[in-house]
């Protein structure tokens, strides 16, 4: 059915270097007109950069593209825009303290005056099955409803070709269900749709077309409804991949308890913890679920004491650590990761023996009298760096020189390694390459099977049905009560999730 | 146009070549300002930087650097832990100016026992001077958080009251005749912060300058504090996930840096300056934070920029007394420094790139 359509937009022999690297190299594919087109592969690969030429943030080295039969080399986005190319970010560019509309009007050439744009928006929110108010002050808006503000902002500007930058990493199963209609409608009536992500069922469920890419080149194009995602996973991967083990551990004692714990947010716009309850067992592994923003961080903070509360609200191996700071909750065997790897659970600017010492000096006792022992914590860098196949040129490079998944392997390991009876992690591996993220699983689940009680807070629910014995959800600052994961179909998480957050209505009209 | 790129890991290179760099554009510019005004600048340049070391009156000159480093690298280094922590204490001339009060009220009171312990006694008041000022806008900013840099800022016009009264009134010489300005402390030999070395211009302020710089030296590499100070600085978040207390760390560095600027207002008050006066205060306080820069923030670099900053000072003077330089022109020119010194600081962790020899990030 593809070939009958005419083609919009076509890439050829594309390739982009940047110092050290080279992000795409002779990358072609085409687009036709309605095409769901998925451009797949792993943290890395080179699909960012090659939106990015495409709308025109990133200037190709060499290669041509031709749109509608047209050359076409944007200089800048708003060129792109003008000629039917839009984007929506991964990451959303909104202003928290401005309304939807105010958000929506900041992204445009000439803004209409704020009634017709209001107007405007809500005719094509209601078109498209994506409910929002304009007036509401986007820092209260959820992840979800945050994307669909970008959406409709690229809507506003009928654009011929849609690009998509791993659009379901904040989006709950029903609300992931809801944007594919969206998409499917948008394709029918002729817009096609660049899809990235390295999600192998959304895209089996939802593209006519793939092009996959490994360390910059194109290694495949298929129909992702004709083969099995596990065949697209080794294409994009390159290699076959290992599924983790699960060691047999002993369930022993408790080792964690959290009771009623409720906590103010420190960061602005953030979600307060209301009574958070919950208990894990020696060799256990709890996973946490959630969509971004429902109090991830914040439970992280109140675990690693970060974030004071009354002393019993949390128990380690039964004594009470809530009013206890970092420091002395890692001697009584807590210890915690963080999400952000550049500035929280890592200095960025310090070599990584300094970044060793940051959290393993107390456990690996680091310091006599209170000076350090160098030696001691370049020693345990080194050990750090070779038990978790760190590539790096040596411990005394700064951290930010390391890729992401090589400092979040360090990272991995340097909690990891520490002997602690409770292991508190947050995103383990957010954007990590595939063999890195199955290596951190895998020491996950081992460490879990030497007597170690585990919470992973993630929102890659594939993850945390991997990895995790017991499942529970976050959700606007509470926790679903912790369930045996063995069992649980999607849409059960999807509902404990929140559902579609008061979305299926809209398309219920719809259908 | 060019544009700036960061690198993967600090210049090594740039960190020790900014400070000579800086030194020499300083030298280009001020130049030029010199040549403007009329004036020889070779002639200016080599009277600044040459004669106070090599030249005709070098004997008393040299001993001058010390006498103007002592003081300069004593409050710098106070200052340095605390910009590394990222705490700007902006008042260490308010914290002299308190550590010389404390310090000369004590000697002054017990005046005229000649006891071996007067000495050591005003030490530690003079040190207890500073850090008592530096602690309000330290417990200010903890509590209320308040602007560490406004409030320190500000006390320093306070003490300068404070000095103003003291000199024509509380502490004053009773046989002064009338004049403002306490007993001088060159006739109070138990009180006296004499030379121990002169020709080198060393006194009890040189000596403490020189063992702080080392002190603090191994602080910040050796010892946990000084890693929990780098890393407050550059990492805000991975120091409270490391375990480091905000308000603890403020009241530690806003302390260290008020006791040292005291102990430098206490040996200065004792020794060069012999008396509390209205005029007392130089700017020590305020040129310490240029030194603080110029040293890179390192102890051992500073005490070599404090060194360099005296020199700008002795060979300043020479140059507004032998060749009519007025003074504002020798201010500009340490400010320039500064000003130098801090462009040429992007390059350690920037460099030059043309235009699309890299895409948006």
């Amino acid at each position: 059915m593809t070939t009958t359509r005419p083609e919009l937009l076509r890439v050829e022999g594309i390739t982009k270097a940047y110092p050290g690297v080279v992000a795409n190299s002779d990358v072609s594919f085409a687009i036709s007109e309605g095409e769901i087109h998925a451009l797949l592969g792993e943290n890395g690969a080179g699909k960012s950069t090659m939106v990015k030429m495409i709308y025109g943030l990133v200037r190709p080295d060499t290669g041509t593209m031709t749109l509608r039969g047209a050359a076409y080399q944007p200089a800048k986005p708003a060129e792109a825009r003008r000629l039917g190319v839009a984007m929506v970010f991964q990451h959303f560019s909104l202003f928290e303290a401005l309304n939807v509309a105010e958000n929506v009007a900041l992204g445009m050439e000439n803004p209409p005056p704020m009634r017709e744009l209001a107007a405007r928006i809500r005719a094509v929110s209601e078109e498209y099955g994506l409910p929002l108010d304009p007036s509401r002050m986007v820092g209260d808006l959820s992840a979800g409803e945050r994307q669909r503000v970008e959406i409709i902002r690229c809507l506003l500007q009928d654009p011929k070709l849609l690009i998509m930058d791993e659009p379901t990493s904040v989006l709950t199963p029903q609300e992931v269900e809801i944007l594919f209609k969206t998409l499917r409608q948008l394709s029918s009536e002729g817009t096609a749709i660049l899809y990235i992500s390295h999600k192998l069922e959304e895209i089996k469920s939802l593209c006519d077309e793939a092009t996959i890419l490994r360390r910059g080149k194109v290694v495949a194009t298929c129909t992702p409804r004709e083969r099995t995602a596990r065949e697209m996973a080794e294409l994009m991967v390159g290699t076959a991949l290992k599924t983790p083990e699960r060691r047999q551990g002993q369930k022993g004692e408790v080792a964690l308890g959290v009771s009623d714990l409720s906590a103010a947010s420190p960061i602005p716009f953030g979600t307060s913890l209301k009574g958070v309850s919950f208990t894990v067992a020696k060799g256990e592994v709890l996973g946490i679920a959630g969509v971004a923003g429902n109090g991830q961080d914040e439970l992280l903070l109140a675990l690693s004491g970060e974030l004071k509360a009354a002393a019993d609200k949390v128990r380690v191996a039964g004594n009470a650590v809530g009013d206890l700071g970092p420091v002395e909750r890692r001697k009584a065997g807590l210890v915690a990761a963080p999400e952000d790897r550049y500035g929280h659970a890592a200095a960025p600017d310090m070599s990584l023996v300094e970044n060793a010492f940051l959290t393993a000096g107390v456990r690996k006792g680091l310091t006599k009298n209170g000076f350090v022992d160098w030696a001691g914590t370049r020693a345990f860098a080194e050990e750090i760096i070779k038990a978790y196949d760190v590539r790096t040129p040596g411990p005394d490079v700064a951290a930010r020189a390391l890729s992401g998944g090589n400092l979040q392997k360090f990272l991995m390991g340097r909690e990891l390694m520490q002997g602690a009876a409770v292991i508190v992690i947050n995103q383990p591996t957010w954007g990590v390459d595939a063999a890195a993220a199955a290596q951190i699983r895998q020491s996950i689940l081992d460490r879990a099977g030497e007597g170690a009680a585990v919470v992973v807070i993630s929102q890659d629910l594939d993850e945390l049905l991997e990895v995790s014995d017991t499942f529970a959800v976050l959700n606007e600052g509470r926790l679903t009560k912790p369930r045996p994961t063995e069992g649980l179909t999607m849409d059960e998480i999807g509902l404990m999730m929140g559902g579609a957050h008061g979305m299926e209505v809209a398309h219920h009209v719809q259908a | 146009m060019f544009r700036l790129e960061k690198r993967p890991t600090p210049s090594k290179f740039w960190l020790y070549a900014t400070p000579p760099v800086a030194v020499i554009l300083t030298m280009i510019a001020g130049g030029i300002l010199f040549a403007a005004m009329g004036k020889n600048p070779f002639e200016v340049i080599r009277t600044i930087f040459w004669d106070p070391v090599f030249g005709e009156f070098a004997f008393y000159l040299r001993g001058q650097l010390l006498v103007k480093a002592g003081p300069l690298i004593l409050i710098a280094i106070g200052l340095a832990l605390g910009f590394r922590a990222g705490i700007w204490n902006i008042g260490a001339e308010g914290q002299y100016i308190m550590g010389a009060i404390f310090g000369a009220a004590v000697g002054l009171a017990v005046f005229p026992t000649e006891n071996r312990l007067i000495f050591p006694v005003m030490v530690i008041a003079g040190a207890f001077g500073g850090w008592l000022w530096a602690m309000i806008p330290a417990i200010l900013k903890t509590r209320f958080n308040t602007n560490e840099i406004l409030v320190s800022l500000m006390l320093v016009y306070v003490a300068e009251t404070i000095l103003a009264k003291a000199s024509t009134g509380f502490l004053k010489n009773p046989e002064g005749m009338g004049f403002p300005g306490s007993r001088n402390f060159s006739s109070y030999p138990a009180a006296q912060n004499g030379f121990i070395y002169e020709p080198l211009g060393l006194h009890w302020g040189g000596v403490a300058a020189l063992v702080t710089g080392v002190l603090a030296y191994i602080l910040l590499t050796r010892h946990q504090a000084g890693f929990q100070i780098k890393l407050a600085g550059q990492a805000p978040r991975a120091a409270r996930f490391h375990g480091v207390s905000p308000a603890r760390l403020v009241v530690l560095c806003m302390g260290i840096s008020g006791a040292l600027a005291g102990l430098a207002g206490l040996f200065e008050v004792t020794g060069p300056a012999g008396q509390i006066s209205i005029d007392f205060n130089t700017g020590y306080g305020f040129t310490a934070i240029i030194v603080a820069f110029l040293g890179r923030l390192n102890p051992l670099g500073i005490v070599l920029a404090g060194f360099l900053m005296a020199l700008t000072y002795v060979g300043g003077e020479m140059a507004s007394t032998n060749l009519g330089l007025p003074d504002a022109a020798i201010q500009v020119f340490q400010g320039m420094l500064l000003f130098f010194l801090l462009a040429v600081d992007v390059l350690t962790n920037y460099r030059f790139r043309l235009p699309f020899s890299v895409g948006a990030k």
